[in-house]
């Protein structure tokens, strides 16, 4: 196994150069400028004109991307064009937030959602089966954004129960404070999660419940619950991590309307901000972190599936 | 007798429960300390005011730094830093003399040189700081603390320069920072304002906090808007930047912060409802809506077609439409802003029917041959997006083809830089709004008429240019009511740009926020929480 994992980290170099390449052509080769941005709304062409050549922009994109290149290599992913700030601290100051919405998110969806699918599928067709796909069917079609304002408006607003919005270190302001914040943002973002795990798992089960070794674990004696845990649920668990780990990934990633909704300052709204002002050197660190956390978790995907199914070696 | 069990369990809570719900020290901490909790205009993304012109950055710079002169609430410019000043009988020497106590933020005295480096900086970016510095002979300290500018020939703007309220301000940095490539940030952050940057807090995209500079000595004069005493009456001012509008009201609606600067209109019903809330507008001069032609393309390359467009905008249609609620907006035909001391109606008719007949018949007789007019959109900035279809379909209406582009702002401000023809990635007009202190008088570069050195559009008019020159050197009221007038009469007889009326942003703020100053500028001195 340690010369599998040893060729996928291999593999992953010439995909992170391809990303790297590419995004860098796309942003430059893209409509915007972040020096008219950052000469402002009462600037002149020739301020512009001016600023493009502090920043190296009017350097030939070769050179650029060269510049670039020589400074990934030594770690430096560069310096944001507008706060004059490492690329690097700005992703730690960010890193944070978005990690632990990503954890209380994942570990109360897989806490919800395949107990959930689990019982769905064990009862096909009866009213707790199809509660659950109506919960599911509903939590796919709910915008993000619509439950949140409904939660921070009933849990915040009227009962005042919990902040609007913001984020406090567990580390720096104490465990309470933490959960305070990340309760609602991780409710409202569980709730699409839930849904598509839920579905996962009781699709996963559901098949498997009809094998004819689920059939011998009852024919034997065993019970429910058992055949359920042991037999089914476990022959099922590929699928489902498979989901759990994309789920991860995507929410690494793609988290910018509950942080934006909630005002946690985290790394997709740090996405949204510099494309919007063009910060390129902050679009191409992050894009390339991003691209390394899906490989990493890609890579721990395959290596848990020899946990759930031996049959699988490396 | 406690069992060990229980014990254990004791200890372990008296040390977990205080960990769980934070530290005790620093809530204790925060309740001694007064706190302005703001939700900014926008995210400061970066804090030198010299090198961009964006308003938070300018707010910014107003809390750390300190000006030579500032505009009080009536725009005339009074001592804010200096302390005694002199000009001679041919107005061609100017004295100015520091006053006592001003300390960078790192403890050395600021000097005469360090204001002038500042200067010379400013001088480099600014439309304003460019005239001045065109016409200054020598810029000297005679010792530390008097500054000597000599001119080449008497300038009726001196003192307006150095005091401009708005961007770019001449704020005054410590010799080594003001000795920085103008065209590039500054890396320290020292002023000698009434507050200091605590750039171990600063969260790009999130948080700022400032605290009270404990040396800074205020002027004894009342506080007018830039001008007078800047007092710090908190000890933290601290900015969260929300990316969403509706999360930021609900946090001011449930106390999580204290005062929202720039609240959206649409939002205002539900805060003036609010009992703990206050909604006033503190901006007396507001928002200037603009429509700007290109002035080097067709069809805009011909004044009867850019006067007859003109004729067809009518002032309502736009506010009513992108503003909305009428308590927000008022018309305004002066260039000026109204109620200021250059605002008057010469040569504004033009604008004020809005007569769709008459502009079409204008349109048939100045010639335009059916060229499509680029209307760039940006749908991320509402009022400007609907500005945009408004015009697009005025100029529908009296018989223009147009292409309304929709883009993002970001994409809008590189474009609109480009002077190709449309084939090329050109544009033919955009919208967007100026403050009111930015456009109160004719050295505004939005009421250039020299297409080199000139805003976005770039329109040519050699008198334009003369009248505002002349401006520049008037030294009495008088005089410069005139000039402004012969300006504004240029401008609509160019018909250099569309004037959509005047709009006021409010602010929101608790019941307990004392002390606002009315300005057009957003300043955190003089505020208090309770």
């Amino acid at each position: 196994m340690f010369s599998y994992v040893i060729k996928r980290i291999l593999a992953t170099i010439p995909v992170i150069v391809i990303v790297a390449a590419f995004v860098f052509l796309m942003l430059r080769l893209s409509p915007g400028d972040p020096a008219s941005v950052i000469a402002g709304d009462y600037a002149t062409a020739e301020d512009i004109v001016r600023i493009r050549e502090a920043l190296g922009l009017n350097e030939p994109i070769l050179v650029q991307f060269t510049k670039w290149v020589g400074s990934l290599m030594q770690g430096d992913l560069g310096i944001s064009i507008f706060t004059n700030l490492p690329v690097t601290t700005l992703i730690g100051q960010r890193i944070e937030p978005t990690l632990m919405l990503t954890l209380t998110t994942i570990i109360f969806t897989v806490l919800v959602a395949v107990p959930l699918g689990t019982l769905a599928a064990w009862k096909a067709g009866s009213w707790i089966d199809r509660g659950v796909m109506l919960f599911s069917v509903a939590g796919f079609s709910v915008p993000v954004f619509v439950l949140g304002y409904i939660l921070i408006y009933v849990v915040a607003i009227k009962l005042q129960w919990l902040p609007v919005q913001g984020y406090r270190s567990m580390f720096e302001h104490g465990l309470w404070p933490f959960l305070r914040h990340i309760i609602m943002p991780t409710l409202t973002l569980s709730v699409i999660f839930i849904a598509l795990i839920a579905r996962m798992t009781r699709a996963s089960v559901m098949e498997v419940l009809q094998e004819d070794y689920v059939r011998t674990a009852r024919a034997k004696g065993q019970s429910e619950v058992k055949v359920l845990l042991r037999h089914a649920l476990r022959n099922a668990a590929v699928p489902i991590v498979t989901v759990i780990g994309i789920g991860i990934a995507l929410l690494i990633g793609g988290v910018v309307v509950t942080e934006s909704v909630y005002n946690i300052p985290g790394l997709g709204r740090l996405v949204l901000d510099a494309v919007l002002a063009r910060d390129y050197p902050i679009i191409q660190g992050l894009i390339l972190f991003f691209s390394f956390i899906y490989i990493l978790i890609n890579l721990i995907i395959d290596l848990s599936y020899t946990l759930f199914d031996p049959r699988i070696r490396y | 007798m406690l069992s060990w069990t229980k014990r254990r369990f004791l200890t372990a809570a008296a040390v977990a429960i205080p960990l769980a719900l934070g530290s005790f020290g620093t809530i204790g901490q925060a309740a001694a300390e007064k706190v302005l909790r703001v939700i900014p205009h926008a995210d400061l993304k970066n804090l030198d005011p010299i090198w961009t012109t964006a308003y938070i950055s300018r707010n910014h710079g107003y809390l750390i730094y300190d000006t030579l002169f500032a505009m009080d609430e009536n725009f005339k410019p009074q001592p804010q830093m200096v302390d005694s000043w002199t000009t001679s009988d041919d107005g061609l020497t100017w004295t100015f003399k520091l006053r006592d106590g001003l300390k960078w933020h790192d403890g050395p005295d600021v000097t005469a040189e360090d204001c002038i480096a500042s200067l010379q900086r400013w001088g480099k970016r600014d439309g304003m700081g460019q005239a001045l510095f065109g016409v200054v002979d020598s810029l000297t300290a005679s010792d530390a603390k008097t500054i000597v500018m000599k001119l080449k020939q008497p300038y009726g703007l001196v003192l307006e320069s150095i005091g401009k309220i708005s961007s770019n301000v001449p704020f005054m940095m410590p010799k080594r920072m003001a000795e920085t490539d103008p065209f590039k940030q500054v890396e320290e952050h020292i002023g000698s304002g009434p507050f200091m940057f605590s750039k171990k807090d600063w969260v790009p995209g999130s948080k700022v906090v400032y605290l009270k500079n404990p040396t800074y000595v205020p002027r004894s004069e009342p506080t007018s808007a830039a001008a007078g005493g800047k007092i710090a009456k908190v000890d933290r001012v601290e900015w969260t930047y929300f990316p969403d509008q509706t999360t930021a009201m609900n946090a001011l609606i449930s106390g999580e912060v204290d005062y929202f600067e720039a609240p959206a209109n649409d939002l205002m019903p539900i805060l003036s409802a609010n009992a703990d809330i206050t909604v006033e507008i503190n901006d007396p001069l507001g928002n200037i809506g603009f429509a700007r032609f290109n002035h080097l393309l067709p069809p805009f390359d011909n004044a009867k077609v850019r006067r007859a467009a003109l004729m067809a905008m009518k002032q309502e249609d736009y506010l009513a439409g992108a503003v909305g609620d009428k308590q927000f907006w008022k018309t305004c035909y002066s260039v000026f802003p109204c109620d200021t001391p250059l605002d008057n109606n010469v040569g504004s008719d033009i604008m004020k029917t809005g007569d769709i007949d008459k502009a079409k018949a204008a349109l048939g007789d100045s010639g335009y041959d059916g060229t499509p007019v680029v209307i760039m959109q940006p749908t991320d900035v509402p009022i400007l997006s609907a500005f945009s279809l408004i015009t697009a379909e005025k100029l529908r209406k009296i018989g223009m083809k147009v292409d309304v582009q929709a883009m993002d702002w970001s994409t809008l401000t590189s474009r609109r830089a480009k002077r190709d023809p449309v084939a090329d990635g050109g544009w033919n007009m955009f919208h967007t709004w100026w403050i009111g202190a930015d456009v109160i008088d004719p050295m505004a570069i939005a009421f250039s008429g020299n297409p080199a050195k000139g805003w976005f559009g770039w329109p040519t008019d050699a008198e334009l240019e003369k009248a505002r020159t002349a401006f520049a050197v008037a030294t009495t009221v008088e005089e410069k009511k005139v000039l402004g007038k012969k300006v504004q009469e240029r401008l609509w007889a160019i018909g250099a740009s569309g004037h959509l009326g005047q709009f006021f942003t409010p602010v929101a703020y608790r019941k307990n926020v004392k002390g606002l100053i009315k300005s057009p500028v957003q300043f955190f001195w003089n505020m208090s929480v309770d």
